[in-house]
């Protein structure tokens, strides 16, 4: 790689020089969506600890099999993520192009789920504000479990949205035939941020859904 | 120095893994492993198990066990601040009750 290609921006000495400092650059953004995303899961935590059977009535309230499906569903979307950039490595663009589309697909299947079980918290009154409906003694604390819920989940759709649309500029580009074994970055650090996302449904599931699901 | 690529065989491999325990994880939660009114086993098990999936999306699908001394040390930063924010936000909201402060300036 002595020669500058024009995919290699003229301060790099080389494609790898470049690649490494993408995803370096990459995880410093990703450092900053761990706190972003950490604060949340704190504010949760301390919460708990002071409304613990609310928020474990609160998590009885959601759907674990629509919430396991869709792990699954990222857990499928993070391998057809992980192979499009395989596939890009070793310049196979038909490969590329699919994993990719499969990509979009689970990820866009993911959100149609969770908007899914939005629309069934609106019709159950389980979201938080004058509507609330849930009677007993844990009403009031059982909101805040809700607001955490609508709140974290919310936010990780958001990023899946993000996410979506970063795919489908790749995927322009991968039926275009930009990306090669010599320079995939944007196929790599696109998938990081996809896996990272992942990783945060990885954590979200189990704290909303698992809270208490036994007695 | 482009990145090996890494056997479809492991991939599929490690998708599988984080199937199961997300089997697993579901399984363990219908039981009561005690630990008092906040279930603090359960929630151990369930914290475990869920770091043991992150490790492996961000060893192996995010090529983290193959990148650089320098990814490393960055991942690593990011993991401490977070134990920063959750041990001493914890410490203080766990540990409020545990002694009882003289309070002479109220009232």
């Amino acid at each position: 790689m002595s020669e500058h290609s024009s995919q290699i921006a003229h301060q790099f000495d080389d494609a790898a020089q470049q690649y490494e400092a993408s995803t370096l650059g990459m995880w410093a953004f990703l450092l900053t969506e761990i706190m972003f995303f950490g604060g949340l899961f704190a504010g949760f935590f301390v919460y708990i600890l002071g409304h613990a059977p609310a928020f474990a009535e609160g998590s009885r309230h959601l759907d674990l099999t629509l919430g396991a499906v869709n792990t699954v569903v990222l857990l499928g979307s993070s391998l057809t993520m992980a192979l499009a950039v395989r596939s890009a490595q070793q310049g196979h663009r038909n490969g590329q192009t699919i994993f990719l589309a499969l990509t979009i697909v689970l990820g866009l299947v993911f959100l149609g789920i969770k908007g899914l079980e939005y629309a069934h918290k609106f019709e159950q009154h389980l979201v938080p504000g004058p509507q609330f409906g849930l009677e007993g003694p844990h009403a009031q604390s059982a909101q805040l479990f809700f607001s955490f819920y609508f709140a974290m989940t919310g936010v990780h759709a958001l990023h899946m949205v993000v996410g979506v649309g970063l795919l489908s500029w790749l995927l322009v580009n991968a039926w275009r035939g930009k990306y090669t074994p010599t320079y995939y970055t944007p196929v790599e650090i696109s998938g990081l941020y996809w896996h990272f996302v992942d990783v945060v449904w990885i954590f979200l599931f189990p704290t909303l859904y698992l809270v208490a699901r036994h007695g | 120095m482009t990145h090996a690529i890494l056997p479809l065989r492991l991939y599929v491999g490690i998708f599988a893994a984080l199937i199961l325990l997300t089997g697993l994880t579901v399984a363990v939660a219908f039981f009561d492993l005690g630990g008092g009114r906040l279930h603090i086993v359960n929630a151990l098990a369930a914290i475990t198990i869920a770091i043991a999936k992150a490790l492996l999306v961000v060893l192996y699908f995010m090529h983290v066990r193959y990148s650089e001394r320098l990814t490393w040390i960055f991942v690593g930063a990011g993991v401490f601040w977070l134990l920063i924010l959750f041990v001493l936000i914890l410490a203080d909201y766990v540990g409020r009750g545990w002694v009882q402060i003289p309070t002479p300036w109220v009232s």
